[in-house]
């Protein structure tokens, strides 16, 4: 339990700083930055406290948002991510996922993947979104959130690897 | 009352959740909505020092550039030095040409956003060193942007690259004003709305800032005209600016602090009030 904890305390600074150091640096072609600092909100054990998690991703996304000179917007999309979560789980393993120990960070499943895809594109439609909040910028919502979605899941995919701990 | 805590304890995530999406959507709005006070920015202890300890690290990375472009200064302010104009002229007022005296203050980029459309800097200078909100940030090349907020070490700027900025700018030839926009779309050009159809205007021609408000003062350099189309239905040019500043690469800016600004914006508001 608090080994669990810790590893999450962990996690969230972890990601926070190389997302604010290295990946908010990032602009290919003007306007595609990935965000794989979301990977904590993906990551988040199953099981755990519900309200735990909503509270913690409202202040990753709070920070996020002082970094970035935001407003709201980072945060917003983080805690629907993060309420809306288990209804993703539902959609990726199907009815019994509590019943299930699912680890994330094992080998890649289509499920896994799925659920990885649907999380990073409904926290950054909503992000994109909220950051033009002008319905003329439509087309610019889309291919923003398209091709920033495809990044994102790349290097957050490199980061599960990358993190994946060693095989007693 | 049971049943309201019952109520309450079954649904405490979905409260919880509404609760925190309320106040984050709250702080978007707030954002989107008003031209300034920010409840959240940049302009703080701990994201201000972070800045400023990974903009260490970037500057080796710039040297060469900030280097040329000091260069290049020093040689224009050299030039300025030999060939100086004839001092027997008769000064004229000030108040006339509308330049006003101004103090410098230099300061540094610690962070800077291009790729959104609501873009902010963050300077490592801030109320210590005298920088209040509504002054000006130029550098060598052109003008920079407006000061948004101070805390005692750092502040924020709006770049010129912000749907929300308006400067005032004018044809460098003709004395025909206009506001300075920018439309979201490329980080080098920016557009310069309500020029009346009068002027006589083509491409190439210099922009500069014009000396109505008191942020900036007159005839500093922003670009040159790109493109020039009519807005339908409207009398009114609107053009495309090519700048001189590459937004994408700050270093050092300047902070213009006018030293007739509280004297003309009390006389503002007395107006204002009568």
């Amino acid at each position: 339990m608090n080994s669990a904890l810790l590893v999450n305390i962990f996690r969230f600074i972890m990601l926070l700083a190389i997302q604010i150091v290295i990946f908010n640096n990032m602009n290919f072609l003007g306007y595609i930055s990935p965000f794989p600092y979301i990977l904590y909100i993906i990551l988040y054990p199953v099981n755990s406290n519900r309200s735990g998690l909503i509270i913690s991703s409202f202040l990753l996304g709070l920070t996020m948002d002082m970094f970035c000179n935001s407003g709201g917007i980072h945060a917003t999309a983080c805690v629907i991510l993060a309420y809306y979560r288990p209804y993703i789980f539902k959609f990726s393993f199907g009815l019994s996922y509590e019943y299930q120990t699912i680890k994330l960070n094992e080998s890649l499943t289509p499920e896994r993947f799925s659920f990885i895809l649907v999380s990073v594109l409904l926290h950054h439609i909503i992000l994109f979104i909220l950051e033009a909040f002008q319905f003329k910028f439509i087309w610019d919502i889309l291919l923003r959130t398209l091709f920033s979605t495809i990044f994102t899941i790349i290097i957050s995919i490199i980061i599960i690897y990358l993190i994946k701990p060693n095989k007693r | 009352m049971q049943q309201i805590f019952n109520f309450i304890i079954r649904n405490s995530n979905r409260l919880l959740f509404l609760l925190l999406l309320g106040i984050s959507l709250a702080l978007t709005i707030q954002s989107h909505s008003y031209h300034r006070s920010k409840v959240i920015s940049s302009a703080n202890f701990l994201s201000g020092g972070v800045y400023e300890r990974i903009n260490h690290v970037n500057e080796y990375l710039n040297l060469r550039t900030e280097n040329d472009e000091l260069v290049l200064e020093n040689a224009r302010l050299k030039s300025l030095l030999f060939n100086k104009e004839d001092t027997t002229k008769l000064p004229l007022p000030d108040s006339v040409k509308g330049v006003k005296p101004a103090d410098i203050i230099v300061s540094k980029v610690i962070h800077n956003s291009y790729n959104r459309h609501e873009n902010y800097i963050t300077l490592n200078s801030g109320a210590n060193e005298g920088i209040k909100p509504d002054m000006g940030v130029i550098n060598s090349l052109g003008i920079i942007g407006v000061v948004d907020n101070t805390s005692p070490r750092y502040s924020t700027v709006v770049s010129i690259l912000n749907m929300k900025s308006q400067i005032n700018a004018k044809i460098k030839k003709s004395n025909h004003f206009g506001s300075l926009t920018w439309d979201g779309k490329s980080t080098g050009f920016v557009q310069l709305e309500d020029v009346p159809r009068l002027a006589s205007i083509k491409k190439g021609d210099t922009i500069v800032t014009g000396g109505q408000s008191v942020i900036f003062p007159e005839g500093i350099n922003i670009g040159t005209v790109d493109k020039i189309y009519i807005k339908n239905k409207t009398s009114y040019y609107v053009i495309n600016v090519k700048l001189f500043n590459d937004m994408t690469n700050l270093g050092h800016v300047y902070i213009i602090k006018s030293k007739d600004r509280d004297e003309l914006i009390n006389l503002e508001k007395k107006e204002k009030d009568e």
